[in-house]
């Protein structure tokens, strides 16, 4: 028996690492899945949505659809050696197939072809093979070329900042960029000796055998050729490049219904590995604005590989959401984080044993429960314009956290306190439910989302503000009054990106006030920088951010900032540069308009809230 | 200690040898911006389990400062975590962390003074 070339050894045993690597690691991942995610995958397995997941796998994982919306060439150089590698291996196979004529070739046969098939093909089947493989390789080429480019000029690719790379990063990253420059000269060389080239190939191997002693090149190029093949696959469990067959099996699964849990598992590690750190999250992120370029997403992600994170830097961070709409995997970055949260707070949350001890108040019977929230209290403008308003459409109601309520849980759960925040869920949801309410309305998007996502009332309808100022509205329970006042309207996270409310605000204010339309809005809205997710970010930080999203709106022109939510109203409102107020607040004053003046300030002395 | 003839009333002795200050120096050097606090108790007046149950973060800040670590367990563990301290808070100061901060190292110094 005759033996192979020594050269193919380090791709050989590189190719037997990684896949045996990669079956052991999937498997302990998908082990450490819940009992009901293994049996959505079990159940889900044979039907469309697994040809939905090889559809997303084919233009994500290989197009990258997602980047190219974002910038076309950075698209391109991703697509480029991911479809184009996918290519060479598929057409690689099917060339050797048919030049073998046979279906069992060792694999060494394929990848090194051109070293072993020493004759060229004769029939045009044959021909088009290799006039393709060349061309397909040409166009990898041209992908590594963007790549060496980018490397020295982010900016060209529409990416103001890159990650930091670690040294498994840059072994691997070094590896590819090899890789194909390597073999392109390798086959070049061999078309030189042997006359076994294509197109491309054979013309490059005929010029450098023009001048150069060609043999003499052949073995070490292929050698060269193998070891970073080779040294990629060694590479690749420790550095970033893990995601491209980790993303693979996370869309399968997300297809599958899995979802991040409320702690660290098997799908928590594949979402994880699944980040390429493209670094496309630093660019939407507002906390550089105030200077801080170290825990973004990105350096989050790979903290939690490394199994190296910090208080200061999980904590440090707005959650409002951007990285999440921006990032070309679609990870659930906010839900990873906040699964940390609650991995590093478990010790120490609260049992509130106050709220059980103490006699509940008692909830009066009502059909539209008024929730304010604890932002809305230091907002008095917010409660004053709501029962002004209220009262407008001669609404009965209960105002329930007037005096002595607990809070609704949200603040504790952004911070990972998901056992405290149970137990005020637990006191306020009995209440709610005491009171025989049908609607409950919300003015704060923090509480909305709690109450909306976690409190399970059964025949409740949990509204915000908007959404029922709007349904009063439309109704014409509430008069309409349309001012010539220029608005922007700022999106709330929580409200926004939270919980898909972008229409309902925009469509009230429409009726009150003239709404313009911005470039940063709805999916792409800034965060005001006042978010409560974050406990390590000092003042003068926060002071930074909401300056920079507030220049924004300014260029516009508005007479006053609109917003939805009590919190960005008061972190906006220290700005000085535009009047903010909340939706509500607008539409009383129109609506107060319309009335003769005695009246209106009865009603206003009436409505004065207490503080 | 030396009797000079006066009366000395125990609860309002300071004694500094059994002062126990690790728990104040983790936090200030955690969350430096704790250090301007001017006691003004804005804090205290906006707070919403304050309004449900007798609790005064001023005070939190007090028995920090006093080295009262095992009677501040059992306050902090009332904060809802809300944030409207921090929000009317005239320094600026960030309240929530500090507020974290003792609920995550005061098992630890109570613990380890005993």
């Amino acid at each position: 028996m005759k033996f192979p070339p020594s050269f193919i050894l380090p791709f050989t045993i590189g190719l037997l690492f990684i896949v045996s690597f990669l079956i052991v690691i999937v498997g302990v991942w998908i082990s450490q899945l819940s009992k009901i995610d293994k049996s959505r995958i079990i159940h889900n397995i044979f039907t469309r949505k697994t040809l939905l997941a090889v559809h997303e796998t084919f233009m994500e994982s290989l197009l990258h659809r997602k980047i190219f919306k974002k910038n076309p060439v950075l698209g391109y150089m991703h697509m480029s050696l991911a479809f184009g590698w996918f290519l060479l291996i598929v057409v690689g196979h099917i060339e050797a197939y048919q030049h073998y004529q046979t279906l069992s070739i060792p694999i060494y046969k394929t990848i090194f072809m051109r070293y072993f098939a020493t004759h060229q093909s004769i029939t045009l089947g044959g021909k088009m093979l290799a006039a393709s493989m060349d061309l397909l390789l040409l166009f990898v080429l041209s992908g590594v070329l963007l790549a060496y480019y980018k490397r020295f000029n982010s900016r060209a690719f529409g990416m103001k900042k890159t990650t930091q790379l670690k040294t498994g990063d840059r072994i691997a990253l070094a590896a590819l960029w090899f890789i194909f420059p390597l073999r392109f000269l390798a086959e070049s060389v061999s078309a030189g000796i042997h006359h076994n080239g294509s197109i491309i190939s054979q013309p490059t191997g005929n010029f450098l055998a023009s001048f150069l002693p060609v043999q003499i090149f052949e073995m070490p190029l292929w050698w060269g050729y193998s070891c970073a093949l080779g040294l990629f696959f060694f590479a690749l469990p420790v550095s970033r490049y893990m995601h491209i067959p980790v993303e693979v099996v996370m869309i399968f699964l997300r297809n599958y219904g899995i979802k991040v849990q409320k702690r660290i598992d098997g799908f928590s590690r594949i979402q994880i590995y699944s980040c390429s750190r493209c670094g496309i999250c630093l660019d939407s992120c507002q906390m550089t604005h105030a200077a801080i370029k170290d825990t973004q997403s990105v350096y989050m992600l790979k903290h939690l590989r490394n199994r190296k994170i910090t208080d200061e830097k999980l904590f440090n961070c707005l959650l409002c959401g951007r990285c999440q709409t921006d990032c070309p995997v679609g990870l659930e970055l906010n839900s990873l984080r906040i699964t940390q949260r609650i991995e590093s707070t478990r010790d120490y949350n609260s049992s509130y044993e106050y709220l059980r001890n103490g006699k509940i108040a008692i909830s009066p019977q009502t059909q539209v429960i008024y929730f304010a929230g604890c932002m809305t209290h230091l907002t008095p403008a917010i409660i004053k314009s709501m029962k002004g308003l209220f009262e407008e459409a001669k609404v009965q109601y209960w105002f329930m956290d007037e005096e002595k309520t607990a809070c609704c849980g949200r603040p504790l759960m952004q911070i990972g306190q998901y056992e405290a925040a149970q137990k005020l869920i637990d006191n306020n949801r009995e209440r709610i439910l005491a009171s025989g309410a049908k609607k409950l309305v919300v003015s704060c998007p923090i509480c909305y989302k709690v109450f909306k996502e976690d409190y399970a009332i059964p025949g409740i309808v949990v509204q915000h503000h908007s959404e029922y100022l709007l349904e009063l509205m439309a109704n014409g329970r509430l008069p309409v009054n349309k001012m010539n006042t220029r608005v922007v309207y700022h999106d709330p996270c929580e409200l926004g990106r939270g919980s898909g409310i972008y229409h309902q605000p925009r469509l009230l204010l429409d009726e009150y006030a003239e709404v313009i339309s911005i470039k940063n809005e709805k999916e792409e809205a800034f965060c005001c920088g006042g978010s409560l997710a974050n406990t390590k970010i000092q003042m003068a930080e926060r002071n930074q951010i909401r300056e920079k999203a507030m220049d924004e709106y300014v260029r516009y022109k508005p007479d006053v900032l609109a917003t939805a939510c009590p919190l960005c109203k008061k972190t906006f409102a220290k700005s000085r540069q535009l009047p903010v107020h909340d939706i509500s607040e607008i539409i009383y004053m129109a609506i107060q308009e319309t009335k003769p003046s005695k009246l209106r300030e009865e009603q206003q002395l009436k409505n004065t809230v207490k503080i | 200690m030396k009797n000079f003839g006066f009366t000395v009333i125990k609860q309002r002795t300071i004694d500094y040898d059994q002062f126990d200050g690790r728990l104040l120096n983790e936090i200030l050097e955690n969350e430096p911006s704790f250090k301007v606090c001017l006691s003004c108790g804005g804090c205290t007046a906006t707070c919403s389990a304050g309004d449900l149950v007798s609790f005064n973060i001023r005070r939190m800040n007090l028995m920090l400062r006093r080295g009262e670590t095992s009677e501040l367990e059992n306050e902090i563990q009332k904060c809802m975590l809300c944030g409207k301290c921090q929000l009317v808070c005239p320094r600026g100061i960030n309240l929530r962390n500090v507020i974290m901060l003792i609920k995550k190292n005061v098992v630890k110094y109570k613990s380890l003074s005993k």
